[in-house]
């Protein structure tokens, strides 16, 4: 019997070939359209993100020199800018974005398993932003509650917001989680159920094993924040005291009694840590395929990798309650939360280890995605040490609430996936679009980037060390603090607005390469994963021609001893490689360097 | 291959096709049960998270158990039934024939349908007697589990009324198997989360 890959046996498969304009760009079924409005929105609503908090830092460098900055909008500021970074921007990006772009083409498959429901997923997210943003427009503005949404402070008048923005907040929270789900279940089943002939799990790349354990996280930790959102609304609009305690607000005693505010705090943090990581494991699976492909070598320690995501995934779920100490809780209890925080190091170094020692004597090309895969090594370091401080109780009640932890989360699960979805984002872009991106230019946005971005953090450990407190829209004059801080309040507020302008040079270039980039190539960088294999680039619906690939090999073969190449194919059999000599082998001839 | 196995192999070691026709590794069902397994699991996740909350909030003084009308009983066995002729249902499609299919699928799903009108009875009864959602933690609990509970069925029940406009517009019962092996396994799934909670409500 001929081989017929599970895709195309699957009798339920079929491709919905749009015949229209609306049916290819608008309502479409293709994982790859699906990928790029999802990345299109997400980063849309990440640039009202960023600006947001171009205009909070104004206010913080230059105290009440913009009229309409004032505390409410500060205020509002904040958490709109913390929630959409984190969900609507990173998390939307790394898994609806990079999931649904990666994981059927490195699969070898046609689509994901459910396209109709794929389709859903993303025009149910844009539903989640449209309500987000419509907070901006209703009475009393957008929450302000800092994006944690603690309650009563962010149900209670004082707090801006408290009415209708905090509703559409929970209400666009839990629309969000409808469509993570979706997709999530998109994702899981495609990567078990759809990869094509010969793949097996521990020859895929990196990239789908992050997004992978990563979407478990998301199906397993959205819940806990869904559960928070409707008993949060369940207090503010039917009246019910499950968070809301006995308080009097403006003098008058409220109708709640006896609700847990630490409850709210223990679900939203058992949603709000395994969140730190399906971010951050997608980050770490692409940046992995970044480096050894721009290294030229394999990634080092592959089953450690894939093990060290799946410790992390495991281990994600235990550590919640380190972001709660100063809340108060048991001796022992907050004993076991720093120990479970510190075990979780070991496999995060293991990966950086392995990632260092990619780069150990490999063929590096210095090019933009590898200068933003270097650069998540050293924000990602740093940011990560600050963590072990963070995660020790005795060091933490002091720094709590203060710019240093402002400055390690922003470094650990800010800057570092941000850089990498540049890294990811320019060594994907010729498979997308078929072009080239301006090499000069991503340069020089790099290092705008990586080095605003340290002007911006670093002094911010500094602040925080002194005692300023994180959340103030003003100082005032605090005996503790040097009249300097405010010197230096200012001087990040200069890098971050370089750094917010510098974002320009991102989007032109990915906007003007769309037309006028030089064409690409199918396989520019000579990379072995199937992704690059494609008949047509960029891949036309269906992904793969007449047939479905077959693989042979892991997808880190490079600069393989007497092969021909400095790469072979994952879907090159062992009988087709071709071999030279390994002695009268020039590696300055070698065609898969050309078209770059 | 076990998944201790599977994650110990060496990659770069072995080349050539491994693994048959399905990728090694890959779940011999139809995708559509995977799916909904994996589904199964999240809305575990919910129910639990719940049940903590509940258990939590408990220990706080203000809590004031609310006694369970005995109507649940009843309605349990509403539950069960409809399980039961979901069951059915699956053993006749299972066994190539469609005898007695629609009066167990459509029974089934009218068992669900009794089953969450009696629930709303058992709220309206609560209201009237004075057990409302505001005045106790206990009964807001009881409102939330049991709506929530509610709202999975009708999204069950949903599903149902396709696959049984289709089994009533003719459709074989063949191309049917798959719905009812599902519907059956999301009634079950259900039922078992129902009588956890029920097992809760009732005994605190």
């Amino acid at each position: 019997m001929a081989y017929v890959p599970l895709a195309d046996r699957d009798h339920e498969m079929e491709l919905h070939h749009p015949h229209t304009w609306i049916g290819k760009w608008v309502f479409c079924q293709d994982h790859k359209v699906i990928a790029i409005q999802y990345g299109s929105i997400a980063i849309f609503t990440g640039l009202v993100g960023l600006v947001l908090s171009l205009l909070f830092r104004m206010q913080l460098g230059f105290p009440e020199t913009a009229d309409f900055i004032d505390p409410s909008f500060y205020y509002q500021a904040v958490t709109m800018h913390g929630m959409i970074m984190v969900i609507y921007l990173l998390t939307a990006l790394f898994l609806g974005g990079f999931g649904n772009y990666l994981i059927p083409l490195m699969c070898g498959a046609r689509d994901m398993v459910f396209p109709f429901m794929n389709m859903l997923s993303v025009w149910v997210f844009l539903v989640s932003v449209i309500i987000l943003m419509a907070s901006f427009f209703v009475t009393g503005g957008p929450t302000g509650g800092g994006w944690t949404l603690y309650p009563p402070q962010t149900t209670l008048a004082g707090t801006p917001g408290h009415d209708m923005g905090i509703v559409l907040m929970l209400i666009s929270l839990a629309v969000f989680i409808v469509a993570t789900t979706m997709g999530g279940l998109n994702y899981v089943v495609t990567v078990l159920q759809y990869r094509c002939r010969g793949l097996t799990l521990m020859r895929l790349p990196l990239a789908v094993w992050g997004i992978f354990v990563a979407t478990i996280l998301a199906l397993f930790a959205f819940p806990a924040l869904l559960v928070a959102a409707i008993m949060m609304l369940f207090d503010l609009l039917l009246g019910t005291s499950f968070f809301m305690p006995a308080i009097i607000e403006s003098g008058t005693p409220l109708d709640h009694n006896g609700g847990s505010p630490i409850l709210f705090q223990h679900l939203f943090w058992f949603f709000g840590h395994p969140e730190v990581y399906i971010v951050a494991l997608p980050a770490f699976g692409l940046v992995s395929d970044v480096l050894s492909v721009h290294a030229r070598k394999n990634i080092f320690g592959y089953r450690m990798m894939v093990w060290a995501i799946i410790a992390i995934g495991g281990l994600s779920f235990v550590v919640w309650a380190h972001h709660m100490y100063v809340s108060g809780m048991h001796p022992y209890f907050g004993f076991f939360f720093a120990t479970t925080t510190l075990i979780i190091a070991v496999p995060t170094a293991i990966k950086v280890y392995n990632w260092i020692l990619t780069l150990w004597e490999g063929d590096i090309r210095l090019n933009a995605p590898m200068y933003f895969a270097i650069g998540f090594i050293f924000t990602f370091i740093h940011g990560g040490l600050t963590g072990l401080f963070l995660g020790n109780v005795v060091i933490d009640l002091p720094l709590s609430d203060t710019y240093f932890v402002v400055a390690h989360f922003h470094m650990v699960m800010g800057v570092s996936p941000v850089l990498v979805v540049f890294a990811a984002i320019y060594h994907w872009y010729p498979k997308m679009s078929g072009r080239m991106y301006h090499e000069g230019m991503a340069k020089l946005h790099f290092w705008c980037t990586f080095l605003g971005t340290y002007a911006i953090y670093l002094p911010m450990h500094y602040l925080g060390f002194l005692g300023v407190p994180r959340r103030y829209y003003a100082l005032g004059s605090t005996d503790f603090l040097p009249a300097s801080a405010q010197d230096l309040n200012t001087t990040i507020t200069i890098a971050a607005l370089f750094v917010g302008a510098s974002q320009l040079l991102f989007l032109i270039n990915i906007i003007w390469s769309l037309r006028s980039g030089p064409k690409a190539g199918p396989n520019p960088w000579g990379a072995a994963s199937l992704e690059w294999q494609t008949p047509d680039t960029p891949p036309v619906h269906g992904n793969w021609g007449d047939s479905l690939p077959t693989v042979y090999r892991w997808a880190y073969d490079y600069s393989v001893p007497g092969a021909h190449q400095d790469f072979i194919p994952q879907n090159t059999p062992e009988s087709e490689e071709p071999t030279v000599d390994a002695e009268h082998f020039d590696p300055d001839t070698d065609g898969s360097k050309a078209d770059v | 291959m076990s998944f201790f196995k599977t994650i110990t192999t060496k990659p770069w070691e072995k080349k050539g096709v491994i693994g048959g026709l399905d990728p090694e590794g890959a779940i011999n069902a139809p995708n559509e049960k995977v799916a909904l397994s994996v589904f199964l699991v999240v809305i575990s996740v919910v129910f639990s998270l719940f049940t903590v909350g509940y258990f939590l909030r408990m220990e706080l003084p203000d809590w004031q158990p609310l006694s369970e009308p005995g109507q649940l009983w009843f309605n349990t066995g509403l539950l069960v039934l409809s399980s039961v002729l979901f069951q059915w249902a699956r053993n006749i499609v299972n066994s190539e024939s469609s005898k007695h299919l629609t009066a167990a699928f459509i029974g089934g799903g009218f068992f669900a349908i009794f089953f969450i009108t009696g629930q709303l009875v058992i709220w309206s009864n609560l209201q009237d007697a004075g057990y409302y959602m505001t005045s106790n933690p206990a009964n807001a609990f009881y409102y939330l589990m049991t709506g929530v509970h509610a709202v999975h069925l009708l999204g069950g029940l949903w599903v149902w009324s396709k696959s049984s406009i289709k089994l009533l517009s003719g459709s074989e019962a063949k191309s049917l198997k798959l719905s009812v092996e599902l519907c059956t396994l999301y009634w079950h799934f259900l039922l078992i989360v129902w009588i956890v909670l029920f097992a809760i409500l009732s005994n605190t």
